[in-house]
């Protein structure tokens, strides 16, 4: 009985551990979203919502920190879930 | 109503990154795992076809110079040849591995046309330092891409790849119409 305990905790913990590619794929649009906020953080005159009346239609439309921000939060959101759930499935099958 | 063409510059910028992305994620897992559902595989290839497909109108409405348009249109033409052949290949509708071959051809035709219209030295302005930056950028990215068309399974040129396109996208980020590279900006670009 005990020995069917720690063979199935054992199993669960190997479920649960992620693997250096999963982590990799979950890090990637983080990493991104970090960079565009540092971006805007040294460079604030990029965000020019901060300052709406000096600027035109394009300029407060396309910020590029923003933008930034926005590509690695589809990325994340939308492409990586998936990809994890294959990932897990084609490591688990490989076990 | 046009945007300005720092504006389109950094537009441009998100693609890429958003491309240089997906390919990083593709080399971390592995070609096998990126193509188990069929809309992944199809997504960089399309959204490269798009991006050609744009670079039309930036021909057309940015272009000030034969030399400038005849570049942009080099541009739209092989990234949508590459666009094209890697979803045929996607597809299976074409099946010669030598079609892996149109994307060093996109990469080496780009570098060379932002070498060959850019008629000002490095320091002259932002604009010409990354026009020739891009321009080695691209250089080197089709020995990168040539290396991943003879061995397609390579992480190493996977990962270049993916880290070019992500460098393109910095490269195009950082333009401005106007702007000093390390503060140098000739008096012929608007500088003092």
């Amino acid at each position: 009985m005990d020995a069917e305990l720690v063979q199935q905790r054992a199993e669960a913990r190997a479920r649960t551990r992620h693997s250096w590619r999963q982590t990799a794929v979950s890090a990637l649009g983080p990493l991104t979203a970090l960079a565009g906020l540092i971006w805007a953080i040294v460079q604030p005159y990029r965000i020019t919502l901060l300052d709406p009346d000096r600027h035109g239609f394009w300029y407060l439309a396309i910020q590029p920190p923003l933008l930034v921000i926005l590509a690695a939060a589809v990325f994340h959101f939308w492409v990586v879930p998936s990809l994890l759930v294959d990932l897990e499935e084609v490591e688990e099958r490989s076990r | 109503m046009e945007p300005p063409a720092e504006v389109v510059h950094w537009m441009f910028g998100v693609g890429f990154l958003f491309l240089g992305l997906c390919l990083l994620a593709e080399a971390i897992v592995g070609r096998d795992v990126w193509s188990c559902r069929s809309w992944r595989a199809y997504l960089w290839p399309s959204v490269a076809f798009l991006m050609g497909i744009l670079m039309w109108p930036v021909m057309v409405f940015y272009t000030s110079s034969a030399i400038h348009m005849l570049a942009h249109g080099a541009w739209a033409q092989t990234m949508m040849l590459a666009g094209m052949a890697q979803l045929g290949l996607v597809r299976g509708k074409l099946r010669n591995p030598l079609w892996e071959l149109t994307l060093p051809l996109a990469f080496l035709v780009s570098g060379a046309a932002f070498l060959i219209h850019e008629q000002n030295p490095w320091l002259f302005s932002r604009a010409a330092f990354l026009h020739h930056a891009l321009g080695w950028t691209g250089l080197i990215g089709g020995l990168i891409c040539l290396g991943r068309a003879i061995r397609p399974h390579s992480p190493a040129f996977n990962a270049g790849f993916a880290f070019t396109i992500i460098v393109f996208a910095f490269f195009l980020f950082c333009d401005r119409n106007v702007a000093p590279i390390f503060g140098h900006l000739s008096p012929l670009a608007g500088g003092r």
